[in-house]
């Protein structure tokens, strides 16, 4: 009986080309860094998104060379048409270009970890690691399978182990046969999977995004809402392992939403901000212990409250209930054609000195990068 | 690596085929260098692959970025890489492991015809490193140079560090394509042959500089013999700095370059090595038509007519399909060069060739022309040894095969903003080629001046024919040579038919007229 192993050489032989290619990346690294004011402003990255991944087209990198202008020098193909019928925008078709010149020409798509991202967008903004709340973690149980043990459920029971087991039995009895290797495992071969009960301390975080969808706020407004938390999502998901988000939506009345729905939702009518404070304040009271989560508050505005009694209403909330819970409050305020920018400065006037507190204020597009840099460069 | 190193050696099976097919490739007079093969998994053939198939290269991060290509489009499924072959003594091939009998039995038999090609085209004694002193055969230790080259670069970033490194070899790659395929085959001069070539021994001795004597027994006195002998070092060194280096102008700027640039010893290294790996890539540029076409040409005569059995034929044909396919925007070069081989074969065979088929003009008679000489095969046999792309293109394109071929040549109207037909006549085809296939598809360029205005700047200068240069590649290009040069250097060229200079002097570019 002649059996072969070969060597799971994906796993085991590391490739040459390995050390080349971590500094293709590393290059690819840079690129990113040099263009990641671009990738925010124009939001290029949403949509790349795999589960742990983005997919970020890299313009290209090559070796330049003295080489013919490509519209100028044509060339030489193989079908049918006649003088005068086109062929097809440039880089249409199956992806090819003309010949000679197809070769470098195509944009690069380069996967990377959204932990990497963080990275860069960590290194970029010089934002520094979060600092421990010195909170009492969640504490997670997880089973792991780690050793062998001679009972256990059938389910459980190592084929191969428990046949070598007996293998080794029989050769050290002199009952193996090698003419008819017929092996017969009894009770004290067996081997079953033992596994071990791990205590893993997790950190936790809730991120809870609320957002004005009144009248005022265009759809360029939530755009950059938009373009914000995803970043602000990629940066917290690097720092805290279990991440959750939370997103309500108010005009004068707030709800919950999912995801989609917060980016999408356009009301009309008038804005009552104390109604998405009372409701957050709801929510982490019924579902995040503040004594075990770090709590995230972001609140997109474009600064217009209905009354200066509401505006009264919200500052209690706040100073009672959600800064008391939350590791920070964030306040964005997105400018817009028709909001005033009151709230921030009541927010100011309020809280002055209170370092929980902090506020941007979010022009543009180009502004979004700086804004990220406002709420999470503090450490907090 | 030891423990876990790769089995590539070729199952049984698969030995058996190569057996058979070398004995027939050998029957049908491929004369080729021993083969090696090696069968990999896909990673291992991307990450080849992505070192132009040799195992051991110079570290750069360009091969990472191929390898990502490679391993991206396989991962998808938009690409398989089927074969890859060295030019080495021995050659050496790699199959893919998974591949069907079928499709490794094709590959082998291109295998073989590649081989032939490195072995017998005159281009590609340019890569040989000498002959072997008993057999005569020649001597291409290229995986060995390759690797060696490695250990240079490796050592000397060890040393400088692979940042710096790295960057330069950036800068060399630049200018990779700045070399003279043909020195090679050419016996270059010495210098010192050159010099006393042009020595004119007869030449009266030019009239020294002597100050004025009025009376002759003042001579001595005045202009002695050492006076005289300053006078003519002076004068010597004068004519010296009126000649230009180069003498004549220099395509090989690569060679040029390590021999005049200021260059620290790394980099001299450096450079050296980027220009040996171009002078030996160049040849396969030189004859990517040929050398495919060739290859196609004896896969397909050796499994249609012996290799593949009657259960294979339908994969065979499926998959000669894919290879062959054409694209009005696309040259394939597996497509040409097969069909023109075939084609040479053909009018060979029948006699079509010579004064009197070239003055017949009556069509009948030219198309029952069969004068069943059968001279196809060694004709062929004769064209692979002795052309390259551009005179197998030259020589043996007829207008018969462009129409036949449906050949046709394309440029961009930007009227319509559209690659459009621009023409299906020989001449515009033909022409459009043979422009595509000179100096491998790269723009003529020679160091004309290592002392430009008297300043020591670079002068290049560009054999515009009809085609600018691509503007932002040029520059970036300069930037390149003026950190090697460590000079200013400008570039003559045209653009939109103007004359005009690219000068790049290390902190701006500029462009005169």
């Amino acid at each position: 009986m002649a059996v072969t192993f070969r060597a799971g050489y994906n796993q085991e032989v590391s490739l040459r080309v390995d050390q080349d290619h971590a500094r293709f990346k590393h290059i690819i690294r840079g690129k990113i860094r040099q263009n990641l004011r671009r990738y925010i402003s124009k939001g290029e990255l949403l949509g790349r998104q795999g589960k742990d991944t983005v997919s970020i087209p890299i313009p290209q990198i090559d070796i330049p060379r003295f080489r013919f202008a490509d519209k100028q020098q044509g060339g030489v193909g193989q079908g049918d048409g006649e003088p005068g019928d086109g062929l097809g925008q440039p880089g249409e078709g199956q992806g090819q270009g003309p010949a000679g010149q197809g070769e470098g020409e195509h944009v690069l798509e380069v996967d990377v970890d959204l932990q990497e991202l963080a990275q860069i967008l960590g290194e970029e903004l010089e934002l520094p690691n979060i600092e421990d709340k010195g909170k009492s973690r969640i504490e997670q149980v997880k089973d792991r399978y780690v050793g062998l043990r001679k009972v256990g459920p059938n389910s459980l029971r190592h084929f191969r182990r428990t046949f070598r087991q007996a293998l080794k039995r029989q050769i050290t009895m002199g009952t193996y046969d090698r003419a008819r290797p017929v092996i017969v495992p009894v009770r004290d071969d067996m081997r079953f999977r033992s596994w071990r009960t791990e205590v893993e301390p997790v950190a936790n975080a809730v991120i809870l995004y609320m957002m004005d969808v009144s009248g005022s706020m265009g759809d360029e407004q939530k755009e950059i809402v938009r373009i914000e938390s995803f970043w602000l999502d990629t940066w917290l998901q690097s720092q805290y392992q279990g991440l959750e988000t939370r997103f309500v939506i108010h005009d004068a009345v707030a709800r919950e939403v999912d995801r989609d729905t917060f980016f999408r939702t356009r009301e009309s009518g008038g804005t009552m901000i104390s109604s998405a404070y009372k409701l957050a304040a709801d929510i982490i009271e019924q579902d995040y212990p503040v004594s075990e989560w770090n709590i995230y508050l972001f609140h997109f505005s474009d600064g217009d409250n209905w009354s200066v009694d509401d505006t009264l209403l919200c500052v209690q909330l706040l100073r009672d209930k959600l800064m008391p819970a939350a590791n920070v409050f964030c306040y964005g305020q997105v400018e817009s054609p028709y909001g005033s920018g009151q709230f921030i400065k009541d927010l100011h006037e309020h809280f002055a000195g209170e370092d929980k507190l902090l506020t941007s204020e979010i022009r543009d597009r180009d502004a979004i990068m700086d804004s990220i840099k406002d709420f999470l460069g503090k450490g907090k | 690596m030891s423990q876990f190193a790769l089995k590539t050696a070729l199952p049984g099976y698969l030995l058996d085929e190569k057996k058979r097919i070398e004995a027939h490739a050998r029957d049908y007079g491929l004369d080729f260098f021993p083969v090696l093969f090696e069968m990999l998994p896909y990673d291992h053939m991307n990450e080849i692959a992505a070192y132009g198939g040799f195992p051991s290269r110079y570290p750069h991060w360009r091969f990472g970025m191929s390898y990502e290509q490679l391993s991206k489009s396989s991962e998808y499924g938009l690409s398989t890489i089927y074969e890859m072959v060295i030019n080495n003594n021995p050659a050496v091939a790699y199959l893919l492991e998974g591949n069907s009998l079928i499709d490794q039995k094709i590959v082998m038999a291109h295998v073989y015809g590649h081989v032939d090609f490195f072995k017998n085209n005159f281009a590609f004694r340019a890569t040989d490193q000498g002959k072997d002193a008993e057999t005569g055969a020649p001597i291409r230790k290229w995986i060995d140079a390759m690797a060696n080259h490695g250990s240079v670069v490796r050592r000397w970033s060890n040393r400088v560090g692979i940042e710096k490194i790295e960057t330069f070899i950036d800068d060399c790659l630049s200018l990779e394509n700045l070399i003279d395929p043909h020195r090679p085959l050419t016996r270059v001069a010495t210098s010192h042959e050159r010099a006393s070539e042009h020595k004119d021994y007869d030449a009266p001795a030019e009239e020294l500089p002597r100050l004025k004597v009025d009376r002759d027994y003042m001579e001595h006195y005045i202009n002695p013999e050492e006076f005289l002998e300053a006078q003519r070092k002076k004068v010597e060194a004068e004519a010296q700095k009126a000649k230009r280096t180069p003498e004549e102008p220099d395509r090989d700027v690569m060679g040029f370059l390590l021999e005049h640039a200021p260059l620290e010893p790394w980099e001299r290294d450096v450079l050296a090595v980027v220009r040996r790996e171009a002078y030996y890539f160049a040849p396969q540029a030189q004859t990517k038509i040929m050398n495919e076409g060739w290859a196609t040409y004896w896969h397909s005569t050796i499994l249609t007519e012996r290799a593949a059995d009657g259960s294979e034929i339908v994969d065979y044909a499926d998959r000669c399909a894919g290879v062959l396919a054409t694209s009005p925007t696309q040259l394939n070069p597996y497509k040409l060069g097969v069909e023109l081989f075939r084609h040479i074969e053909d009018r060979w065979n029948k006699g079509q060739f010579g004064k009197e088929w070239d003055d017949c003009d009556d069509l009948t008679l030219r198309q029952g022309w069969d004068r069943r000489l059968g001279l196809g095969r060694q004709k062929i046999f004769e064209v692979r040894a002795l052309y390259t792309d551009v005179t197998f293109i030259d020589e043996f394109l007829t207008p018969d095969f462009v129409i036949d071929q449906k050949l046709l040549s394309f440029g961009y109207n930007p009227k319509n903003d559209r690659w459009e037909v621009e023409s299906r006549t020989f001449e515009a085809v033909k022409q459009k080629l043979l422009f595509q296939l000179t100096n491998a598809g790269n723009p003529v360029v020679s160091v004309l001046d290592s002392n430009h205005e008297n300043r020591g700047e670079l002068l290049l200068t560009h054999d515009h024919q009809g085609v600018d240069l691509r503007q932002d590649y040029a520059q970036a290009v300069l930037g390149a040579l003026q950190r090697v040069w460590k000079r200013p250097v400008e570039l003559q060229t045209s653009v939109e038919g103007k004359p005009v200079a690219l000068r790049y002097d290390g902190k701006e570019h500029s462009a005169k007229a």
